[in-house]
């Protein structure tokens, strides 16, 4: 493992005309590592993570990412071409409704393709070839390749962004409610899934979600949030088998047992 | 000449605005420059864009020649032929060698453009990305950030659905390595004119209110796949009337018993063959008698 962390986040606040979002998070993230967020709804966890993914400005703070060509950068002070570029590279984004992070009109391999034209590639054999596989990977048969995703089902359209976004390459993966919206059977599989893919390519995750077998499955750390502070955080066994704050132990106390 | 319009129709600070938009355009290849566009006497769709263009750079001295779809005697032609003529008092002409403003609806002339020529293009969407992508305040951006991966995957979606790129017009170029513009809606095989012309091009889009430009002598590629290169494809026929096998050609029906026949799209240029001498599968024969 190496010396320095893949993300490291320093006292992140954002507030929203006065009301907080979240208030002075900190975190370091190391490669292969996988971090869980929780809380319940406006806790400031979706905000974090917008912050995180440079989609919203932070009021102060600062995200310092381990680039691969010039080692440990602001993310916040980059440029927005550099940003843009780093978020098409070396991150991705899984959105909770894969309507927001597919083209609907455009077929399951342009979806894929996407990101590889974006980032310079012109050889459609290639292209096409890497999109199948990379199908193949999220358990989509290759002949859907052509289909549109709104010919997909939901949990299909899910992988198919999952697919997109992990087609480069990314070291850091930025979940918001990856399993949000879909029924527990296919969310299994989807979990099973993800977590075969983070293990196989040692990546890194900031996943986002108030599903406690979510974390409990892929999570290595977990951060529980609550009114945007952070009030626990530490080894996910550890928080959810041994909650020490009074939130927390409502949160792992309110789960079903069935 | 009527006494009543302004020279060219629009007033000169109108005028004065609309070249500095053309200047800004040639300044910067292939960015579409905004302008306040103004109410012409026409519908939108019939060339508001490229008139206000024209009329901005039309000088008394100026010989005009207007073709819709390379014709020079289609509606729209000829009523932007007349509005010139009643509103400028220019010289027109059906010539491409004797015009210095062309003004073209969806055709580039087959005959090579030269040095001094202003070719005036009309533009119904200026933005090649917009059926990519909605958003003005985005596309705006990808320009600004040079990301132009969006473009090919359009390309990528017509070969996984067609097999080819069935792009056959309103091709997708890059100007001087640098802006990915709209040629407006010339056929594909125009677009290897656009590149290195010694005439000066400019695009005008009256409802988009965008002007964009490319200067003489620049260089204009038309995006495509490395295993998919791009091909300036036309009819494989030979024109019926002058017997051209490299122009442009238009198919037009007949009879109701399957006739056909192909003719150059671009009349000035199947005329001056045909006045040469040159003849066609359905030319009129010589009577012998």
């Amino acid at each position: 493992m190496t010396e320095t962390p893949l993300l490291k986040v320093e006292g992140i606040t954002k507030t929203y005309a006065g009301r907080i979002g979240c208030k002075d998070v900190s975190f370091d993230l190391w490669p292969g590592e996988v971090m869980g967020i929780v809380g319940e709804s406006g806790s400031g966890k979706s905000t974090l993570l917008s912050c995180l993914a440079g989609h919203l400005a932070p009021d102060t703070g600062r995200v310092v990412f381990d680039t691969r060509a010039e080692g440990p950068r602001d993310v916040l002070a980059m440029s927005e071409p550099e940003r843009r570029m780093l978020a098409r590279t070396d991150w991705a984004f899984v959105h909770q409704n894969p309507r927001d992070g597919l083209r609907m009109g455009v077929s399951a391999g342009g979806n894929v393709g996407e990101r590889l034209m974006a980032v310079g590639a012109r050889h459609y054999g290639n292209i096409r070839a890497e999109a199948i596989d990379w199908l193949g990977r999220v358990e989509i048969a290759a002949d859907r390749v052509d289909d549109r995703p709104r010919q997909f089902s939901g949990g299909m359209q899910q992988r198919l962004q999952i697919a997109r976004n992990l087609v480069t390459g990314p070291r850091l993966v930025f979940m918001d409610e990856p399993t949000g919206g879909l029924d527990v059977s296919v969310q299994a599989r989807l979990l099973d899934l993800l977590r075969g893919l983070v293990r196989e390519m040692g990546l890194s995750a900031v996943i986002v979600t108030h599903d406690l077998a979510v974390v409990r499955l892929l999570a290595d750390r977990l951060m529980v949030m609550k009114g945007g502070d952070v009030v626990e955080q530490g080894l996910t066994d550890q928080v959810l088998d041994d909650p020490q704050h009074a939130y927390t132990q409502l949160l792992v106390s309110s789960v079903l047992q069935v | 000449m009527s006494e009543h319009y302004n020279f060219a129709y629009l007033d000169e600070q109108t005028k004065r605005m609309i070249r500095r938009a053309i200047l800004k355009g040639v300044a910067v290849p292939g960015y579409q420059v905004p302008f306040a566009s103004r109410e012409m006497p026409m519908p939108y769709g019939w060339g508001t864009g490229g008139v206000q263009v024209t009329a901005a750079c039309l000088t008394p001295e100026d010989q005009l020649k207007v073709i819709d779809q390379g014709a020079d005697d289609t509606t729209n032609a000829v009523s932007i032929r007349k509005f010139f003529q009643k509103t400028a008092g220019v010289a027109v002409t059906e010539r491409t060698t004797e015009a210095s403003v062309i003004q073209t609806r969806h055709r580039i002339p087959e005959t090579p453009l030269t040095e001094g020529q202003i070719l005036v293009y009309q533009v119904p969407i200026p933005e090649p990305l917009r059926f990519l992508e909605p958003r003005e305040t985005e596309t705006r951006r990808m320009h600004a950030l040079e990301e132009y991966g969006l473009m090919h995957v359009k390309l990528y979606e017509d070969i996984a659905r067609n097999g080819a790129i069935a792009t056959a017009y309103a091709y997708p170029v890059k100007v001087e390595g640098r802006y990915v513009m709209d040629p407006s809606p010339i056929p594909k095989f125009d677009n290897p004119k656009l590149s290195n012309s010694p005439a000066l091009q400019l695009f005008g889009a009256g409802r988009e209110q965008r002007i964009y430009a490319i200067p003489p002598y620049t260089q204009v590629i038309s995006l495509d796949f490395e295993d998919h290169p791009f091909e300036a494809s036309k009819a494989p026929h030979p024109c019926d009337l002058c017997g051209d096998e490299g122009s442009y050609l238009d198919e037009v029906i007949t009879d109701d018993q399957g006739g056909r026949m192909f003719v150059c799209s671009d009349t000035d240029h199947c005329e001056s063959r045909r006045e040469a001498g040159h003849t066609g599968r359905l030319s009129p024969q010589e009577d012998a008698a």
